[in-house]
């Protein structure tokens, strides 16, 4: 049975697509077999990040629209066995997408796949809709500051009245919080939120916190997910976050500032929580 | 006094349209319904205005019906022997002077033996001997009831089984409860009289507030998201998140934080309240009456809170345990 899982967020930017990239690479290298949809049709990067682009012929929306086969759509990582790229259409927009084409696509996909993740555009709207439709789970990414976090409050709202599970009543979509960008220093500074305060407020399940790293905006120049890079504090976060959603329990790290000095030097690495 | 005899047609008066939930509430409204007595959450506007006066008074209206809800003690009748009723009622009101003292009574006339005759006015005279005032029969046969209608008394309709509503206790603090020995011995010798106090008609009322059917939310309630009780409770087992909407007809219960908006007794129930767990409201509205997040006491926030109507004014208490 595939798992189709949404990575959605409500407000742009904060690292859906990163956070794709990174989770449908992690999943592949462990062995699951994946495929990334890009849903943000117009505005296609993922395509980017996963160093791609210049080998898309067709893409998702050919497909809705049976200008191509799945195959032909279909892109193989060529970092990562076990992994594949759907790409966006740089040059339709997001109303191309039908529920019924949507449909039809994931299915065919999940004869194969073990792990369908669907990477979503911002917003509330139609795209965003699409992507979150059809879900399983739902990886909500979140920054932590208030706007992020009330945006993402928004998209659980609709996850629970507007997916198919919920319009089916069938078991709700299980949902995720990735809370990335994080700095701790800024949190101790009383510029962001807490981790804490972001759970709290969002009453769901934390699959993860993503440091704040310049590892990640030099890994999505060279095309190479951050997780691949696992001497980065963001590749290891990533690496855990993909563990715990495939069902396996690892402590939260890099949740608190780094101590200076003595204390630096005597924690180095290690891991706290 | 008779104005339970209103009450009724404000039931069906309130019947809820569940598919304007915008339109449910109104910022701008607040009525004042004094009459009711405080005794029954009543939501009913005025439900008409007689106007029968004329020039004096500048065209103000004499008078104006109000649906209201209030009290009654029924006296139950088995049968009626002027001589035992007499003792019977003595022995009653000798228990509670004050209670009874120009007590208004209905007669219940469910119980009352078949063909049994039935003279109102020695019953009236009997009763007033005790300062009781009989105002009305309720049920009873066409026979009694037409007698009834003669002797001056006021018709109210049959109960039917199971709606006797005990209030005793808060009714009349004053009446001693019969301890289960003297119930149990009274019950052996099917005593003439049987006071109870409970409430009439409005008896309708208080099945259908327990019909009311309350509304229980298991998850939270997200921004921009609206839950709607109509008729009853909103009870959220969750946090209220900000930019989200709860709403009901009757009370608010949340038992997580409440960040977003909570109006309670949106069709004008002032004794609505609000209860959560933790503060954090962006709006709380009680019929109507509303504060927004910074005119919210700062000494609840983030606190256990109950909200609720006082005259006016919306109280923000802290649920101290
Ligand atoms: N953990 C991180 N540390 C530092 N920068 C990050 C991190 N995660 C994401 N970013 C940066 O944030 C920017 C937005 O990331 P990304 O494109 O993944 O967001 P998105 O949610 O997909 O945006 P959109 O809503 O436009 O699709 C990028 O420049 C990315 O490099
Ligand atoms: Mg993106």
């Amino acid at each position: 049975m595939a798992k189709i899982i949404v990575i959605t967020s409500g407000k742009g930017g904060v690292g859906k697509t990163t956070s794709s990239a990174s989770i449908s690479t992690g999943l592949a290298l462990k062995g699951n077999k994946t495929v990334v949809i890009d849903f943000d049709v117009g505005l296609r990067n993922l395509d980017l990040i996963m160093n791609c682009e210049r080998r898309v012929v067709y893409d998702f929306v050919n497909v809705i629209n049976g200008e191509a086969t799945l195959n032909q759509a279909l892109i193989k990582d060529k970092q990562t066995d076990n992994l594949f790229i759907l790409p966006a259409s740089q040059t339709r927009d997001k109303e191309a997408l039908s529920k019924e084409g949507v449909e039809q696509v994931l299915n065919e996909l999940a004869e194969t796949f073990d792990y369908i993740i669907c990477d979503s555009p911002a917003g509330i709207e139609h795209g965003a809709q699409m992507a979150l439709y059809f879900a399983d789970e739902a990886i909500i990414v979140t920054n932590p500051e208030v706007s992020s976090v009330r945006d993402s409050d928004r998209i659980l709202g609709i996850l629970q009245s507007k997916s198919r599970r919920a319009e089916l009543a069938l078991d709700p979509v299980k949902e995720h919080l990735l809370l990335t960008r994080y700095s701790p220093e800024r949190v101790e500074n009383g510029e962001m939120l807490a981790v804490e305060d972001v759970k709290e407020i969002l009453a769901i399940k934390l699959l993860g916190v993503i440091p704040e790293s310049k590892a990640v905006l030099t890994s999505s120049n060279s095309g190479v997910p951050v997780i691949h890079d696992q001497q980065t504090d963001a590749g290891k976060a990533y690496d855990d976050a993909v563990e715990r959603l495939m069902g396996r329990e690892r402590p939260h790290r890099f949740l608190t500032a780094q101590k200076k000095g003595f204390f630096k030097r005597m924690f180095k690495g290690s891991a706290t929580a | 006094m008779s104005s339970s005899l209103t009450a009724e047609p404000s039931a069906e008066h309130e019947q809820t349209n569940t598919d304007t939930m915008q339109d449910s509430f109104d910022f701008e409204r607040n009525e004042q319904h004094p009459e009711n007595g405080g005794q029954m959450n009543e939501p009913s506007q005025e439900q008409e205005q007689v106007n029968m006066s004329v020039a004096p008074h500048s065209g103000r209206p004499c008078m104006q019906l109000k649906g209201a809800l209030v009290p009654m003690t029924v006296l139950e009748l088995n049968y009626f022997e002027l001589e035992q009723f007499t003792r019977d009622i003595k022995a009653k009101t000798s228990q509670a002077p004050d209670f009874f003292d120009n007590l208004p009574i209905v007669i219940g006339l469910e119980k009352f033996e078949e063909n049994g005759s039935l003279p109102f006015k020695q019953l009236i005279e009997a009763c007033q001997e005790q300062s009781i005032r009989v105002v009305a029969v309720r049920g009873g046969s066409e026979l009694l009831q037409s007698a009834a209608k003669q002797a001056g008394l006021g018709l109210l309709p049959k109960q039917k089984e199971r709606q006797t509503v005990e209030t005793a206790e808060t009714a009349s603090p004053e009446l001693p409860e019969p301890s289960e020995n003297t119930q149990a011995a009274q019950q052996q010798e099917t005593p003439t009289v049987q006071t109870q106090v409970e409430t009439v008609e409005i008896i309708k009322k208080v099945i259908q507030k327990e019909k009311q059917i309350s509304k229980v939310v298991h998850q939270p309630v997200r921004s921009g998201q609206q839950v709607y009780a109509p008729d009853g409770d909103l009870i959220v087992l969750a946090s209220v998140s900000a930019g989200a909407e709860i709403l009901a007809d009757g009370n608010i219960h949340v038992y997580g934080s409440l960040r977003g908006r909570a109006l309670a007794g949106v069709k004008g129930d002032t004794q609505a309240r609000i209860f959560c767990h933790s503060m954090a409201a962006e709006l709380v509205s009680i019929a109507g009456q509303y504060k927004i997040s910074e005119d919210i006491d700062r000494s609840v926030l983030g606190k256990p809170t109950q909200v609720y109507l006082d005259k006016d004014a919306l109280r923000f208490k802290e649920i101290d345990l």
